[in-house]
């Protein structure tokens, strides 16, 4: 499973309205243990090990 | 003089002048220093073998204190070839769960699930004092029967060199020095290895910037036979994190991770230690039940290994060689299999049945092992001391998620228990020509199973070991001791043949596998058993 780097959410705009909301008010500490949450579960839904290491790859790409 | 460095639990092998002491250097095929877990299962493996050993130490027995309390399978697999397990397994403590909390509360609990099929369970707690003298009651037994095993309490080797085709050894003893001579010497004298450091070898690795303070306590409490590991404890002071383990004679092990920057004296005052340790029990209980503190101590530890485990003539076993962290059980464990990995190839050397070169292979293979305990290590203690805000925030949301979800548990690491290391792809395995189990693929040691009311293990020989099983035809040209095993019980076939129909594999006597085939190969299998003598190493 290479990694999907095209344009795969089908409604952008609503799922990145989301994603803002959930941080909502939330201290730093608490985004930041929220953030670490969500990776892992995300991550874990991926499961393929080789596009995780492609993800990280892309992520820390500057 | 040999002035004692640590007290001794009890005395196993007193003091004895004996005449090599006023005679000129005698020459030994093998000289092990140390008489730790190591150096002791070393010495009765190669007197079990016929090749003599002299065995220095320079106490007269166990050290006190708390050291390894985890025997895994593997280890008592080991033990039980050498005659040493039964005491082990009846004194042992056998535990299979594990608990895993959080603060307050439970994130999961482990079952270690004893399989169907193996004579021993994976793990006994036992303390180390016991294990060692259980090694000397076999070496004791085996002397009797006309092993080759000298040991010589309060001999300390004060130096040494090497002489290319021999190493000497200067020994200091109440009655004076002397000197020694071996064709090969094995340093199984512990962390801080006296051998290692006359040899001016380094020794370097990781410092874990942390404190652990040890508390074993006598108690009689109804606690249950079982591995709790809290992370954050919410009992005071109790640190970062805590384990309490259950050993034999109603000891529990207690462990408090303190820090880095903490004050020893303090921390091991007995009334701030026994503070801690009421926090702890009573908040099982809510009541702190009547105990007495045995031991206490703080350690630190390192992850390091030598650049080789062998310098010329002098080989490297045990913590001498490697240290790890103690989580995961993975230094006396490992140590024990690296007694084992260099024994048989010590044996074949000295008796002209091997070339030099597969000394080289206990190198690698173990170099290799070492490689796999300090990650495995490393691994569990980065988890449990993150190094940053970051990787406290994945620690806190892993623990935090495993209350809830399955998938978080398998990350959860408070140490991952000892297994025997499979040596993968070096030199002197394969090839694996059958399409079987991973489990039993060239390079791993053989598991255990069921034969009848027997088990496979007890049937080996203790050299290199052809095994049928199923319907294979033995030819002529068996080039070593042949099992044939066809009634075949559900964990044989489960754990040597998956789907194939028949299999043959070949075994080294530290009962690795070398290879496997479908079939009867004969002039395959004696190239593979060649080949694991050495005899391509090179």
């Amino acid at each position: 499973m290479p990694l999907n780097l095209a344009p795969n959410i089908p409604d952008p705009d609503g799922f990145y309205d989301e994603l803002l909301a959930q941080f909502e008010g939330l201290s730093d500490e608490d985004a930041e243990a929220l953030k670490s949450r969500l990776i892992l579960i995300l991550a874990n839904h991926i499961g393929d090990r080789a596009t995780l290491t492609d993800a990280f790859a892309a992520a820390k790409a500057r | 003089m040999v002035a004692p460095r640590y007290e001794t639990v009890k005395t196993l092998y007193p003091y004895a002048a004996v005449a090599a002491q006023t005679a000129p250097a005698q020459r030994h095929p093998v000289v092990v220093v140390g008489g730790g877990p190591v150096g002791l299962a070393l010495a009765l493996d190669l007197g079990q073998r016929g090749t003599p050993v002299l065995l220095l130490d320079d106490h007269e027995g166990p050290g006190l204190g708390s050291k390894a309390i985890c025997f895994a399978k593997r280890t008592l697999d080991i033990a039980h070839r050498l005659g040493a397990a039964g005491p082990m397994l009846k004194k042992g403590v056998v535990w299979n769960v594990g608990r895993v909390f959080h603060g307050d509360g439970q994130v999961f609990e482990f079952d270690l699930l004893p399989e169907d099929g193996h004579r021993h369970p994976a793990f006994i707690n036992l303390q180390q004092p016991c294990f060692e003298e259980y090694l000397h009651a076999a070496i004791t037994c085996a002397q009797k029967a006309g092993a080759p095993i000298e040991i010589r309490g309060r001999n300390r080797v004060t130096g040494l060199t090497d002489h290319d085709n021999h190493v000497s050894l200067d020994v200091d003893t109440p009655d004076g020095a002397y000197t020694v001579e071996a064709d090969y010497l094995i340093a199984c004298d512990g962390a801080r290895s006296p051998i290692r450091n006359h040899l001016g070898l380094s020794f370097d690795g990781r410092v874990f910037e942390d404190n652990f303070l040890i508390a074993d306590v006598r108690m009689t409490a109804d606690f249950p036979t079982e591995r709790w590991f809290w992370f954050q404890p919410p009992f005071e002071h109790a640190g970062q994190s805590a384990l309490l383990h259950k050993q034999p004679d109603d000891v529990w092990r207690i462990d408090f991770q303190l820090g880095w920057d903490i004050d020893r004296d303090l921390e091991l005052d007995p009334d701030r230690i026994r503070t801690r340790v009421d926090a702890m029990l009573s908040s099982q209980t809510g009541t702190v039940p009547d105990y007495e503190l045995v031991w206490t101590s703080i350690y630190t530890f390192q992850c390091r290994r030598m650049k080789s485990f062998r310098q010329g003539r002098t080989f490297f076993a045990g913590d001498s060689a490697h240290q790890v962290s103690p989580f995961g059980a993975r230094g006396a464990n490992s140590g024990v299999q690296d007694a084992e990995n260099l024994a048989w190839k010590l044996d074949l050397v000295l008796k002209g049945d091997a070339p030099d070169a597969l000394l080289d292979t206990y190198c690698r293979e173990r170099e290799y092992a070492a490689d796999e305990n300090i990650l495995n290590s490393s691994r569990a203690t980065d988890f449990m001391t993150p190094k940053s805000k970051a990787s406290t925030s994945f620690r806190d949301a892993v623990l935090e998620l495993a209350g809830r979800h399955a998938f978080a548990r398998p990350l959860v690491n408070s140490g991952r228990l000892s297994a025997p290391c499979v040596y993968d792809g070096l030199p002197g395995f394969g090839p694996d020509a059958l399409d079987g189990p991973a489990a039993t693929r060239p390079g791993a040691a053989c598991p255990d199973a069921q034969m009848g009311n027997r088990y496979l293990l007890d049937q080996i020989t203790g050299g290199f070991q052809i095994i049928t099983i199923g319907d294979v035809s033995v030819g002529p040209d068996a080039p070593c001791a042949v099992l044939s095993i066809t009634d075949v019980s559900p964990s044989l076939r489960a754990r040597f043949l998956g789907d194939a129909p028949t299999a043959v594999y070949l075994l080294r006597p530290d009962q690795h596998i070398i290879g496997r085939w479908p079939t009867w190969d004969g002039a395959a299998i004696t190239a593979a058993l060649a080949s694991s003598k050495g005899k391509q190493c090179r």
